[in-house]
């Protein structure tokens, strides 16, 4: 307990050290040009009032609300689909055979190529950001559901056999958790790539959200905007990240908790 | 009168007992990665009588549990006849439950769930197979964790729900591989008498592998040994006449218990030192 309180303390003391390096650097007329440093590099003072100012208008809900609801669609849509076809696929390899060289094929490509191309097949609103995640979240589930199906625990499988399960008992009880616990053991990958998607998505070309926010500070060179959408964008994934924690635990609760315990080590 | 007679023998042969589980001339061979095959079981005969305990000793690598399974219809013999009750066996021997040594409980699953699940695929009703199953998991000591997961419990108590999950279907023949082999000794001894407590309640023909001598004498009314691989085959089999009920852990002081185990040691000793000396040259993919 004593080293956790030390821990959060030197983290803070990393957190102030930056700030300050930062404000001394960009304030004081000694060390560079005020001007010249305060366009690169903005203030923590400007950057805070920013962001303060942004949720006092409420004019950032609207983005946040956007943002949030392409990664959700993305996330709900990719997962779906790789579940589905991990399962499908690893339960017939003679289908995965034939499309092995499509898949990677398409995997290998960065997904970045394919905003413009989302964006004139679905448009300039919510779905091309959505088709966008849903292209990095189904491969990482995908590959996740297609390996853990196809490596199940052989003595569960004989297990269950010699316990009377039939084909589709055995998939229902032995292959569909197998395959959902794969799922959800990447569950932090995936949610992470579908905000990737969506803010991707914005940035390349949109008229809300937060990668839009972004990307509209940047075209008149307002460094302030940049650096407290950035903000606002890394706090808005550690919360989504915290709340997929606490699903895991509900959902996995019959895993032995890796990772508190690699928290605690 | 002589056709008479000639009915009444046919009545006689089609009424005669059959054994629990018959293996005739049953080999096991498995093709190599490196092509060719590897025979690890050269054809055997083996009867299992019903009611009858039957422990399978031998060395390590010398295809026991490969027999074993054979008679679960995990796997296919390369020749002879696998008979179940004088039926032929064909696919999974679905009259037999399966200890394994490995844990093979579903990790998803409570202890509980663990235990009825195969009542409930059997098509038995939830609450009826659930209660069926609480009451045999009070009889192996996990009265008070019906809702904890695997991974919640020991070895041993991992052990026991796999007990439970396999007694519940009340199969007509057990098949246990090494099943307690991952745990130490004295939650061995006591496992041991949990499941001859069990199993003398309706005593069921029973096929346990073990490379634990003293456990084998101690559980079984009959001790086969193995020979070491490869084309391993049966060179003993020893009828334990040491009364029931037997204390699992006395029995061990007993006198027949000593002179079994050094009659049985002297045929077991040389194969052992077979195995070891054939590690070296064991090809792969030969495993037990």
């Amino acid at each position: 307990m004593m080293d956790r309180t030390r821990l959060i303390g030197l983290q803070l003391a990393v957190a102030l050290g930056i700030i300050l390096l930062w404000h001394v650097a960009t304030t004081t007329p000694d060390i560079f040009n005020v001007k010249t440093a305060q366009f690169f590099f903005s203030t923590p003072a400007d950057i805070a009032a920013r962001v303060v100012k942004m949720f006092s208008t409420g004019i950032i809900w609207r983005h946040l609300g956007i943002t949030l609801v392409e990664a959700a669609l993305a996330f709900v849509i990719g997962a779906g689909l790789g579940l589905a076809f991990g399962f499908w696929f690893a339960r017939k390899p003679f289908l995965a055979a034939i499309a092995d060289p499509f898949l990677k094929a398409m995997n290998s490509l960065p997904r970045v190529v394919l905003a413009p191309i989302f964006a004139l097949w679905f448009g300039n609103g919510i779905a091309s950001k959505v088709a966008l995640g849903v292209t990095l979240v189904f491969f990482i589930v995908f590959f996740n559901v297609f390996q853990g199906v196809r490596e199940v625990n052989q003595n569960i499988l004989s297990n269950a056999r010699m316990l009377g399960m039939n084909e589709r008992q055995l998939l229902r009880h032995v292959y569909w958790p197998a395959a959902l616990a794969w799922v959800f053991s990447s569950l932090h990958t995936s949610v992470g790539f579908a905000v990737v998607g969506a803010v991707v998505g914005e940035y390349l070309g949109s008229s809300a959200g937060l990668g839009y926010l972004i990307h509209e500070s940047e075209g008149v060179f307002d460094t302030t905007g940049v650096f407290a959408g950035m903000f606002i964008l890394s706090v808005f994934v550690i919360l989504v990240d915290v709340l997929v924690t606490v699903l895991e635990r509900h959902l996995l609760n019959w895993q032995p908790e890796q990772s508190s315990a690699l928290a605690k080590a | 009168m002589a056709q008479m007679r000639r009915r009444l023998s046919l009545v006689e042969t089609s009424t005669v007992v059959q054994p629990a589980v018959s293996l005739t001339g049953v080999s096991i061979a498995y093709g190599l990665k490196s092509g060719g095959r590897y025979e690890a079981v050269a054809p055997v005969n083996l009867s299992v009588e019903e009611g009858e305990f039957t422990a399978i000793v031998g060395p390590t690598g010398c295809g026991k549990s490969t027999l074993l399974n054979a008679a679960a219809g995990l796997i296919r013999p390369a020749s002879g006849i696998v008979s179940i009750f004088g039926q032929k066996l064909d696919g999974l021997n679905q009259q037999a439950g399966y200890l394994f040594q490995a844990d093979a409980l579903m990790p998803w699953k409570t202890v509980l769930e663990n235990a009825s699940i195969g009542l409930e695929v059997a098509g038995m009703q939830k609450g009826e197979a659930r209660a069926k199953a609480s009451a045999l998991l009070a009889r192996v000591g996990l009265k008070t964790f019906l809702d904890r997961y695997p991974h919640q419990l020991s070895g041993g108590q991992r052990k026991r729900v796999a007990l439970a999950q396999m007694l519940v279907r009340n199969p007509k023949i057990l098949l246990m591989d090494e099943p307690f082999g991952p745990l130490d000794a004295q939650t061995r001894l006591i496992m041991g008498e949990l499941l001859i407590d069990l199993w003398q309640a309706d005593r069921k023909a029973a096929m346990f592998v073990t490379h634990d001598l003293d456990e084998a004498i101690a559980l079984a009314d009959r001790v086969i040994i193995m020979s070491a691989g490869p084309s391993a085959t049966i060179i003993g089999d020893f009828k334990v006449d040491i009364p029931r009920p037997r204390d699992v852990a006395e029995v061990r002081a007993d006198r027949r218990f000593h002179d079994l185990h050094s009659a049985i040691w002297s045929v077991l000793r040389d194969e052992v030192r077979k195995a070891y000396g054939q590690f070296a040259a064991e090809p792969e993919g030969a495993g037990a």
